[in-house]
């Protein structure tokens, strides 16, 4: 499992990285920084509770609300904690017309977790996600920012072990 | 007189003309026509989620919808979607087409069902019932049964600060209490989380709402999803007796309504217009505090609307209807049990028609047994 | 070989570098466009292209911009909707990380052609690699004086801001887009007023899908009547096509608009035909919200013409027995897919995606999808077929924004043409639920 923050500030890299993404927007208008300071948060400390939610709201001077909120319409924040390595994948059609429902079943079978679930060894998150555009190269998940696409039953096994190692 | 009318915009609504400030909305329009002929109360449209009293609010729930049948006088083409008569503006000549066309209230039964597919049915022990704009709006175009068979949505009650209560099981989403937070109080804590039919008014984690104007939230909300703690399962607002009093206070108008049951006084709210829109916020000092008589001076009985049921039954003998006028309402108001259903007598009709509804059970339970 | 407008230099070995594109006649429109045109000379060249919006709708892009409002001393912005999240739909993605360069030749020429001086291109979160791709290209450019400040030496200043989205279908709709750009929920906003007057921060805005904007730099090189001059009809130029499901060849290809259906499916330049030893069962045609074609619509009108593929002839028919061009998402279906089982799938996707926010699209759409599930997993009964009509009806056109019909079309579109399929499910429930299952009754296949 990802380490509950519990000193809640940026990195200095990653404050950088902030004001610099602030910086965009016409003054008076650094709410809409929200998403992309998001992401950053999230990759800091791999989900977003509420302490990170708060700091962010104190940066970008909103109410908690707000980013509370927005965090939880967009399905990519991660709201509770999750593993070394977020599988998210993805069911919608096109993918299942390759074969991707048979492949999603092998993979549960190989991590044993349903969706939503977090191996014990804290290593693989399981989400089930709609399109990510890719439907030409189904079937496809996302870890990160990699996607992993034309996947088979041998493709996810080789994945997960070398992800495991 | 004169000089003045050449400003205003002339629309027809259900065949009705009536000359409108520029800007002025559908939904304003035909108000003004209730409001200046109360017989005609009825041609105006439902509103769940618009309030005119707060910005933003309307064009969400639907429930106002109407056909646009000519745009303007200048381009008198029908508009080809109906469109939400709360936040769409007049334009001269234009034609509105509301009660008169089936379309428009097919459209609305359908709104009524969607509403209360998620809706949980429990009137009976809800402190909202009897001034419920849901109940009124699924008495007045709903449908008297339901297609729904699917599960419904649940959550858990949270208490929001130490007055209000947050049923979101009964919320419908309109989202007057976040814009009653954003606007009249200086720093908003609750607000809708998630999304599609699994969104839900919170404070995120628990927060209690906590400011001197939290419990109008109660006021403005059209079901019984936001309920006042001090009020709770004290009695059917039918049972109670509104009476307008007001005091100086130092935060608000200190303008409300007294809610007695003899002379005990068990609530306290805004004063509502004709359309359930409080007139002036209150406090929560004025609300949750000052429950004696001996708080306020009064000013009368708060007129009730005849249709409402706090009306019935009441005390005030010289507005109690003549047999006659209450025969002739009924006749006029009288509609059809709205259930396109074809009734039947024949046994064998009944009969077959049961084994027919018992096939889908049939069915689960030949399933059960074949898996 | 057809045309290539978007996708000629898309296999050249480094053409995501600045230098590589620069080699292959690249931001010479740019020069074009700002040395030696005013920004009207070049919305009348997109006017004249007949361009259609590629994400979907279809809507001129020249005219569009036309209606932009241009109040003095308000900014304006150009927004790109980057967002492609619709099922069957990866074209976007596809162009955005083989040859970014071509989105930002085409968002500066139409900044430009809009007075607007600070420009936004909206990417899906999910796509993080392709914004860290299109943000070096920025770099590059700026770096090469194509952005930034006096560009070119003309006094035009363009700053262009890759924004990241957070996972949420409705924000490709352009006002959630724009919402979501000022850091809020993906809440559609009613219209009027139309973001052309009130848009991103209360001011004007124009939102363009990335294929519509990369069109921009060919037509200024060539001239927009020369764009015109390909495709066919009002169906000008040359349109992604996003190819998935049972075929050979699944991928992105560039057709001239008017290729043939049956062309684009079987020959080999494109899908390469069925998937070996099966046949053609069913079509979607312009990604998941436009409505199902069974086999024997697909490459015949119901008038007995040739099926193109442009936006009348995939509409011809209407909804009874044509469909739409969409957002150009190619999905084919083989005799081994099961409609209600994919139906269920598309409604379990709009269920999810919706904003929740009218009150038809969030109950209605769940609605939809829960007795889908009934039916596919072997609990439906003969009443729900008809109910699932009715519920799609009273979602369609009662919503804020297209998302509601986006989800009843599926719905309707499958039960008009597959209703067999629907109905052998609730009478076989024990049959039509084992693993593989699907209706082999009396269907065409082609």
């Amino acid at each position: 499992m990802t380490e509950t923050p519990n000193l809640v500030a940026f990195t200095p890299e990653r404050l950088e990285k902030v004001k610099e993404i602030i910086a965009r927007y016409p003054e008076g208008r650094q709410k809409s920084a929200l998403l992309p300071v998001l992401h950053v948060a999230q990759e800091q400390w791999g989900w977003l509770n509420s302490e990170v939610m708060d700091y962010v709201a104190g940066i970008l001077s909103i109410q908690p609300v707000e980013v509370y909120e927005v965090a939880s319409f967009y399905t990519m924040y991660h709201l509770d904690p999750v593993g070394k390595h977020v599988i998210e994948y993805c069911r919608t059609g096109p993918c299942c017309l390759m074969g991707g429902e048979d492949v999603y079943g092998h993979l549960k079978q190989k991590l044993g977790v349903e969706a939503g679930q977090t191996t014990a060894d804290g290593l693989f998150t399981l989400k089930e996600v709609e399109c990510l555009a890719a439907c030409g190269w189904g079937p496809v998940f996302q870890i990160r920012e990699q996607f992993y696409m034309n996947l088979t039953n041998d493709k996810v096994d080789q994945i997960i072990e070398d992800l495991s190692k | 007189m004169e000089d003045i009318k050449p400003q205003l915009v002339k629309i027809t609504f259900d065949g009705i003309e009536v000359e409108v400030e520029p800007g002025t909305t559908i939904m304003q329009a035909a108000r003004k026509i209730a409001e200046a002929d109360e017989s005609q109360a009825a041609l105006v449209p439902p509103a769940m989620c618009y309030y005119k009293p707060l910005n933003a609010s309307g064009g969400k729930c639907r429930a106002c919808l109407v056909k646009v049948a000519q745009g303007s006088a200048k381009d008198p083409r029908p508009m080809p979607k109906l469109v939400p008569s709360c936040i769409t503006q007049v334009q001269e000549g234009m034609v509105v087409e509301n009660t008169t066309n089936r379309g428009v209230l097919d459209t609305r039964k359908s709104i009524v069902e969607f509403l209360l597919i998620n809706h949980p049915l429990d009137c009976p022990i809800c402190d909202q019932a009897g001034e419920c704009h849901l109940q009124d709006f699924a008495f007045e175009h709903g449908s008297a049964k339901t297609r729904y068979e699917e599960e419904r949505r649940t959550f858990d009650k949270i208490d929001i600060g130490p007055h209000v209560q947050l049923h979101m099981t009964r919320c419908i989403l309109c989202y007057r209490c976040v814009y009653t937070a954003d606007q009249i109080t200086d720093k908003r804590v609750h607000g809708v989380m998630n999304r599609g039919d699994a969104s839900e008014i919170s404070t995120y984690i628990e927060k209690a709402i906590d400011n001197d104007f939290s419990g109008n939230v109660i006021d403005v909300c059209p079901v019984g999803a936001l309920t006042d703690k001090t009020f709770r399962f004290k009695q059917r607002v039918w049972f109670t007796k509104p009476e307008d009093a007001h005091r100086d206070c130092d935060k608000c108008c200190g303008k409300v309504t007294l809610w007695y049951r003899g002379d005990e006084v068990l609530r306290v709210t805004a004063r509502k217009n004709t359309w359930g829109e409080v007139n002036d916020f209150i406090c929560n000092t004025c609300r949750f505090d000052k429950k004696k008589t001996s708080d306020w001076v009064l000013e009368g009985p708060t007129k009730v609307k005849r249709s409402s049921v706090i009306s019935a039954n009441k005390y005030r003998a010289d507005l109690v209807k003549k047999p006659d006028f209450a025969l002739k309402l009924a006749a006029s108001q009288y509609k059809p049990v709205d259930d396109d259903r074809a009734y039947v007598t024949d046994e064998d009709t009944i009969r077959q028609q049961s084994i027919e509804n018992n096939d889908k059970a049939n069915h689960r339970s030949l399933l059960a047994k074949n898996n | 070989m057809a045309k290539k407008i978007l996708t000629e230099h898309i296999n050249v070995p480094g053409i995501e570098t600045f230098d590589v594109y620069r080699k292959q006649g690249g931001y010479t429109a740019v020069e074009k466009a700002i040395k030696t045109m005013t920004p009207e000379e070049v919305v009348e060249e997109a006017k004249k292209s007949g361009v259609r919006g590629r994400g979907g709708a279809g809507f001129p892009m020249g005219m569009k911009w036309g209606f932009l409002a241009k109040p003095e001393g308000v900014p304006r912005y150009l927004v790109c909707n980057a967002d492609e999240s619709e099922p069957g739909t990866f074209k976007d993605h596809h162009l955005m990380k083989s040859i970014p360069h071509l989105l930002i030749e085409g968002m500066i020429i139409s900044s430009y052609a809009l007075g607007a001086n600070k420009s936004f291109i909206y990417v899906r979160g999910e796509l993080m690699y392709v914004i860290r791709i299109l943000e070096k290209a920025i770099e590059e450019a700026k770096a090469q004086g194509f952005l930034g400040k006096n560009i070119l030496g003309s006094g035009y200043d363009l700053e262009l801001i890759v924004q990241p989205g957070g996972g949420a279908y409705i924000c490709g709709e352009e006002t959630a887009l724009l919402e979501s750009l000022e850091g809020k929920r993906g809440n559609p906003r009613n219209k009027p007023p139309f973001p052309a007057v009130k848009g991103l921060y209360q001011s004007p805005t124009v939102v363009n899908n990335v294929e519509s904007i990369a069109n921009m730099s060919w037509i200024i090189n060539n001239g927009g009547d020369a764009y015109a001059a390909i495709g066919i009809g009002r169906s000008t130029g040359t349109k992604l096509i996003s190819a998935s499901g049972h075929i050979e060849k699944p991928g992105v290809y560039e057709i001239e608009l008017g290729v043939s259906v049956e062309e684009f499916l079987n020959s080999d330049e494109y899908c390469g035909g069925i998937r070996k030893g099966h046949h053609l069962k069913a079509l979607v045609a312009g990604g998941s919200s436009v409505p199902i074609l069974p086999a024997h619509l697909i490459m015949k009108t119901a008038n007995g013409e040739d099926r193109l593929m442009s936006y009348e002839s995939l509409s011809d028919g209407g909804f009874a027995t044509g469909t739409m061009l969409g957002s150009g998402g190619f999905i084919v279906f083989d005799e081994t897919a099961c409609i209600v089982r994919n139906t269920w799938n598309f409604s379990r996707f709009y269920h999810h995606e919706s904003c929740g926010q009218c009150s038809p699209c969030r109950e209605g759409t769940g609605w939809m999808e829960k007795v889908l599930h009934r039916i596919e997993h072997g609990h439906g009964s003969m009443h729900d077929v008809d109910l699932l009509v009715d519920i799609s009806k009273k979602i369609e056109g009662n919503t804020i924004c297209p998302l509601g019909d986006a989800a009843a079309w599926p719905v309707a579109s499958a039960i008009r043409h597959f209703r067999d399929e629907f109905v052998w499910h609730i009478t076989n429930p024990h049959e039509a639920t084992q693993p593989g299952a699907v209706y082999r009754g009396e269907m065409e296949l082609a």
